[in-house]
């Protein structure tokens, strides 16, 4: 294809080509992203910016096969992931993406220390798992220390405070060792310097891990401090006036 | 992994679970018991069953029986071979037992319907444990027809702290020889003047006796019987009589008259239910009355042998109570000496002296196929050197009937197993019913944990992982539940004559009345695969009812669920 060929020194990680989806209200059909094309580089730290309602928490769903498309194609280091089984799904999911979420998504009923550690549980079946618990452990115990919660072990969800979980949900998002973190307005539960926190944190791991990272945010500030910014407007992406003409 | 972790951090912390899961142990707990009483009760009755029995029996249809018993045992024998370990032959005929009383207007004379059993004390044991329902110690241990001088056991020994019968602790010669005096001082006193006799007896022994059959046995003392004895008839016919001698002759130099004081009529073991009555006493409690005790004398009405049956009598002496704790036996059987019974209805032959019996029990070696041998039985040919005689069926089924002690009680046995079997399902139904609350139970947890489950899915939680958490949730609800109701039901049943004890205490009305099931203690026997059954099947419930819900959690969209 041409554009794999003129790429192929920096192929990306990810790429979406004429995404579409719509959603059906009394069926009514209400399209939120039209025609969305998007490529997210090895490295890259990536902020998507849109007013609430621009599909810019669709798009990051689709990129992470938690939803299916209605048209176009999502390709993972090249390989289409849209259309895969959902066992395929979950295996990309649980190895290839972390994911960090607006409202934390801890679990209520473990410990700080258990929730971190849940991707290795899903991934790993019971023998090879028990096997090797305490590397496991000793890991989770080593991204919780990176994060700044070493304090925090055997506290439940709902004694630590908002910066506090999502510092444990981004321990929890790269104990696998992602490809890819897609966060999901990190900040836009948190004030302002918490926030500021948790971005430093992120940008961290961009630079030092080499973790490419896609955000979803409404904060032009938060999405300023990004390599890149994508702009969703109305279900596309805003193209800006220099590089449409070049496109063109 | 996880689906453990999950699993076992749900069950500690959503309790509405736990209490959906009550009703499964209650379930499992009522059916345990259940089934170990309904056990228990069909042990006791068949053990009962099989001991007044025993394990086969060849009878014949006929009421005159049938001739050369020990020509047929030894026939039995060859067929059945070592499977065979103990034979007698027994004389069944029914008959009117007639005994006296003191009833309101003096002495009352009461007769009763019976079955009579001929045994013979000798081999009766081999075949049925039948020695050990009765009530003098020196009896249980070998049967004799002969009165004992005392020592019947005032309180019943076959469960613990049984209840008292306090005529028996004075029974036997003693009572006999006290009952004549009475008896010979009341008759002096029929000869004095009526105003020395006072016109009522404090004394129960002395009301007890029925003049009106003191007269009559003194009378067929001196040898004026109302009805002919066999003797008569056998000696009109001439022949010879097999049991001449055997009953009580005066002997030379002996007094001529019977003198009970002294002397007994031939022995008779009646079922315990026959000449008492239950009833309850101030403080409500059962007691058990006697109207005869061992030492006195009863009067049997049979129809003689031959095709122009007569009612003939005999006079027995009561030496022991047969007490199987089965109504049915207890309430009708009377069992006298073989010979007696036959020889009073005339069931020999008097040209060649052999006799005749109505049935034949055996008793088998422990593990043997009852039905098997049956069939052997009725099929089995005539084994003889006599060509004439040999190939014959041994057993035509015109003539006998050979069947187990089951098919003798399978009515009864049957009803019981239906009417467990029947219990079961309903109970089962209930576990079914308690499914349905774990099944909506389920559901709920299931929306709650929406969110949840949408975490798990975006961290990579496949389809059968979602569903594996919560189908081992359920089963460890199952487990939780049944083996909650396990314990209890064991408890329950280890404990029940205490708690019915206590329950009868406190609310002071009967649980489980002796006067209707002559048990007195609530039998049970728990059977391992019965248990394991209702336990498995408990969990299989709550494992089912998880499934939908499970299916509905494994479906989940993952956005739908972050979304909730």
């Amino acid at each position: 294809m041409l554009t794999t060929d003129r790429y192929a020194a920096v192929m990306p990680l990810l790429s979406a080509r004429a995404l579409r989806k719509s959603y059906f209200k009394a069926r009514l059909e209400i399209p939120v992203l039209k025609h969305v094309d998007l490529d997210v580089f090895p490295g890259e730290l990536i902020s998507i910016v849109g007013q609430s309602g621009s599909g810019k928490s669709t798009l990051l769903h689709l990129l992470a096969t938690l939803d299916r498309p209605d048209g176009g194609e999502i390709r993972f280091e090249g390989n289409r992931i849209d259309n895969l089984a959902p066992a395929g799904r979950d295996i990309l999911r649980n190895r290839y993406f972390g994911m960090v979420f607006q409202f934390y998504h801890l679990l209520p009923e473990l410990t700080t220390l258990e929730n971190v550690l849940m991707p290795v549980m899903i991934g790993r079946g019971v023998l090879s798992y028990y096997a090797s618990r305490r590397r496991y452990v000793a890991r989770a115990k080593e991204l919780l220390e990176l994060v700044g919660l070493s304090h925090r072990l055997k506290h439940r969800p709902r004694e630590l405070s908002g910066g506090e979980m999502q510092r444990a949900a981004i321990a929890r998002a790269i104990i696998a060792e992602p490809k890819l973190l897609l966060a999901d307005e990190p900040t836009g539960n948190l004030d302002r310097g918490t926030g500021e926190e948790i971005l430093e944190l992120l940008r961290n791991l961009n630079a030092r891990h080499n973790l490419t990272i896609i955000m979803v945010t409404h904060d032009n500030a938060i999405a300023a401090e990004a390599d890149r910014t994508v702009r969703l407007f109305e279900g596309r992406v805003e193209v800006p006036v220099a590089m449409a003409v070049d496109a063109a | 992994m996880y689906k453990y972790l999950l699993c076992l951090r749900y069950l500690r912390t959503r309790y509405i679970a736990l209490a959906s899961i009550i009703s499964v142990m209650l379930g499992v707990a009522t059916m345990i018991v259940v089934n170990a009483v309904m056990a228990g009760f069909i042990n006791e009755t068949q053990v009962r069953i099989q001991g007044f029995i025993s394990d086969l029996v060849v009878e014949s249809h006929s009421l005159d029986g049938f001739m050369a018993p020990e020509w047929h045992m030894d026939q039995i024998r060859r067929v059945a071979g070592d499977d065979v370990v103990g034979m007698t032959a027994t004389v069944q005929v029914p008959g009117m037992l007639i005994f006296s009383v003191n009833g309101k207007d003096g002495a009352e004379s009461i007769t009763r319907q019976v079955n009579v059993v001929g045994i013979d004390d000798a081999t009766y044991a081999s075949v049925s444990d039948f020695g050990k329902y009765l009530q003098h110690p020196a009896n249980r241990e070998r049967l004799s027809f002969d009165l004992r001088e005392n020592g019947y056991d005032a309180r019943d020994q076959q469960v613990e702290n049984g209840e008292e019968r306090k005529e028996l602790a004075f029974a036997g010669w003693e009572y006999r020889r006290r009952k004549e005096a009475q008896a010979a001082r009341l008759r002096r006193e029929a000869h004095t003047p009526l105003d020395s006799v006072p016109p009522e007896t404090p004394q129960a022994e002395a009301s007890r006796i029925p003049d009106n059959l003191l007269a009559e046995e003194s009378g067929a003392a001196a040898g004026s019987p109302s009805a002919p004895t066999l003797d008569e008839l056998v000696e009109d016919g001439g022949g010879h009589n097999p049991f001449q001698g055997r009953r009580w002759q005066p002997s030379e130099g002996e007094a001529s008259v019977f003198d009970p004081a002294k002397q007994q009529h031939p022995g008779l073991v009646m079922g315990i239910a026959l000449p008492s009555y239950r009833h309850r006493d101030a403080d409500g409690k059962v007691q058990t009355g006697f109207l005869l005790r061992p030492g006195d004398d009863v009067q049997l009405m049979l129809p003689s042998a031959g095709n122009n049956p007569k009612g003939v009598r005999g006079y027995f002496t009561v030496v022991d109570f047969y007490d199987s704790k089965m109504f049915e036996y207890d309430s009708s059987v009377v069992f006298v000496p073989m010979s007696q019974l036959q020889e009073l209805r005339g069931m020999f032959d008097r040209a060649t002296g052999t006799t005749y019996v109505s049935a034949i029990r055996i008793k088998t070696r422990p593990g043997v196929d009852l039905v098997a041998l049956r069939d052997k039985l009725r099929a089995a040919k005539v084994v003889s050197d006599d060509p004439r005689a040999a190939d014959a069926p041994l057993f035509p089924p015109t003539v006998f009937s050979v069947s187990t002690w089951r098919d003798k009680q399978g009515p009864l046995l049957a009803a019981v197993e239906m009417e467990k079997a029947t219990l079961n399902l309903l109970l089962f139904l209930i576990i079914a019913v308690a499914g349905f609350g774990i099944l909506a139970t389920f559901f709920m947890i299931v929306v709650e944990k929406t969110r949840d489950i949408g975490i798990l899915k975006s961290l990579g939680a496949t389809f059968w992982g979602v569903m594996g958490i919560f189908l081992s949730y359920g089963l460890s609800l199952g487990c939780v539940g049944a083996g909650f109701g396990l314990g209890l039901g064991l408890l329950f049943v280890r404990y029940i004559n205490e708690i019915r004890q206590f329950v009868e205490s406190r609310t002071g009305r009967e649980v489980f009345d002796p006067t209707i099931y002559y048990f007195y203690d609530i039998p049970t026997i728990v059977d391992p695969l019965t248990v394991a059954y209702v336990v498995a099947g408990a969990m299989g419930i709550a494992v089912l009812a998880s499934v939908l819900p499970a299916l509905r959690a494994a479906m989940l969209r993952p956005v739908d669920a972050l979304r909730a």
